[in-house]
């Protein structure tokens, strides 16, 4: 995923991402600050349609209940109670979609707004231990494809890592020496708990989905001297 | 009882949002003398206040506000990054699992366990939400009442000094942290979780909804 070039390719990745999570489906929305969007997704391409044509925006009580919000929202918890959402699930059924869901509404830099959902067919039973299981690596991902999308959008990830502190640097940097963290914390004169929560910001910065993979990230980047 | 409401749906509650915003001026500008704006109507607005947070507050029988707390995910704009990174090593706290919590309110006449009903809002959004940790600006007299509710940041840094100081924290969520403060706010453990599914919705069964 860290190679992602292009929007198509963002495309292939989400497919990618839809069975590594074990999901019947998966989509990606972005509008940005002036009101340009971009979808990935794996919706057939008629029910897509059918959407548009319908304007199904108006009646989705996911778009209704996730626009302007930034909490994390299980389908089951949304008004579905309305007649015209009821014939709206009835027809996403149909067309595959799935009875559950689960969205994660993004607000990103400038204004910019996305929103991330898996849906699925599993057991009210089911999904709640499936929810319960995958629900944090969910909303690292969503955020991880906001931020390649953005990437894109940019042309670019260097806005990304130049806004990483010297402070951030120097705790990456003794991860990659093997410090544990508890000795980072130590060299740093910071609890390990700051030092936690500076190696997470850093590790969302780089766009990195592990610290291992932070640490790789910022060799490559030559942003770590080892 | 707590309400959990986002800034676009305030104006459904005109004597709760009023009353809110003129007790924040009456804390954050007379009480603890923070250069912050107040309006002709005596209301503490920011900028935050504008790019629609979430509110946990507590309203009182007379539909008044007893206290209250705003929310911002740290990965849009948040007052710690934009004005505080002089307490934190220079580093901008950006997670999709740590939310900025800042203007920690507690109205002049509260009963004492409205501190504690808010501390038990903001674990709720934390657990709810499947957050690691919130980060928040506080002022010194906070500390003292923090340690009191059980539930003390872990301070990035301050400046000034003893009365006037100003820091930097960071709250780790836990669920085991639920107890403490339930019996400290007086509420029951089922009475908070209606609240909180009053606000963002029940789980309901799909299949038999349509």
């Amino acid at each position: 995923m860290q190679q992602t070039a292009t929007l198509d390719e963002l495309q292939g990745h989400i497919v990618g991402l839809r069975d590594v999570f074990d999901v019947e489906h998966l989509v990606y929305h972005s509008v940005n600050s002036t009101g340009q969007q971009y979808a990935a997704l794996t919706y057939s391409p008629d029910w897509v349609e059918r959407y548009l044509e319908q304007d199904y925006a108006r009646v989705d009580p996911v778009v209704q209940g996730c626009y302007r919000r930034f909490h994390p929202v299980d389908w089951r918890r949304l008004d579905w109670t309305g007649k015209a959402s009821r014939e709206f699930m009835g027809e996403a059924r149909d067309a595959g979609v799935g009875d559950q869901g689960f969205s994660v509404p993004i607000r990103g830099p400038s204004g910019q707004f996305a929103l991330f959902t898996v849906s699925d067919r599993r057991s009210d039973d089911q999904w709640e231990t499936y929810t319960e299981t995958h629900v944090r690596d969910l909303i690292l991902a969503a955020h991880f494809v906001n931020q390649k999308a953005l990437e894109i959008e940019r042309g670019s990830d260097e806005a990304a890592f130049q806004k990483l502190s010297p402070r951030e640097v120097d705790a990456l940097t003794l991860l990659a020496m093997g410090y544990s963290r508890g000795q980072a914390a130590e060299s740093l004169s910071i609890s390990e708990h700051t030092l936690r929560v500076y190696i997470e910001s850093a590790r969302f910065k780089l766009g990195a989905m592990n610290t291992t993979h932070a640490v790789a990230r910022g060799l490559t980047l030559g942003l770590l001297v080892v | 009882m707590l309400r959990y409401i986002y800034a676009d749906e305030l104006n459904r509650f005109p004597k709760l949002r009023d009353t809110m915003f003129a007790d924040r001026a009456e804390q954050f500008r007379h009480r603890l003398n923070w250069k912050v704006a107040v309006d002709d109507a005596g209301h503490e607005r920011d900028e935050y206040d504008a790019i629609n947070p979430l509110y946990v507050i507590w309203q009182r029988a007379d539909g008044g506000h007893g206290g209250s707390m705003r929310f911002l995910p740290t990965t849009g704009q948040t007052m710690v990054n934009d004005h505080f990174t002089d307490l934190t090593d220079g580093v901008s706290i950006r997670h999709p699992l740590v939310w900025e919590c800042t203007r920690f309110c507690v109205g002049a006449r509260a009963e004492p366990r409205v501190a504690a009903a808010l501390m038990l809002g903001g674990l709720e959004v934390g657990l709810g939400f499947h957050l690691s940790d919130a980060v928040g600006v506080f002022d010194a007299r906070m500390v003292r009442i923090y340690r009191r509710l059980g539930w003390e940041p872990t301070v990035l840094g301050a400046s000034g000094a003893g009365r006037d100081a100003i820091s930097v924290g960071l709250w780790a969520y836990h669920a085991d942290l639920r107890p403490g403060l339930l019996r400290r706010a007086g509420v029951s453990a089922e009475l908070s979780r209606l609240w909180f599914d009053r606000a963002f919705g029940a789980p309901q069964v799909l299949a038999a909804a349509v």
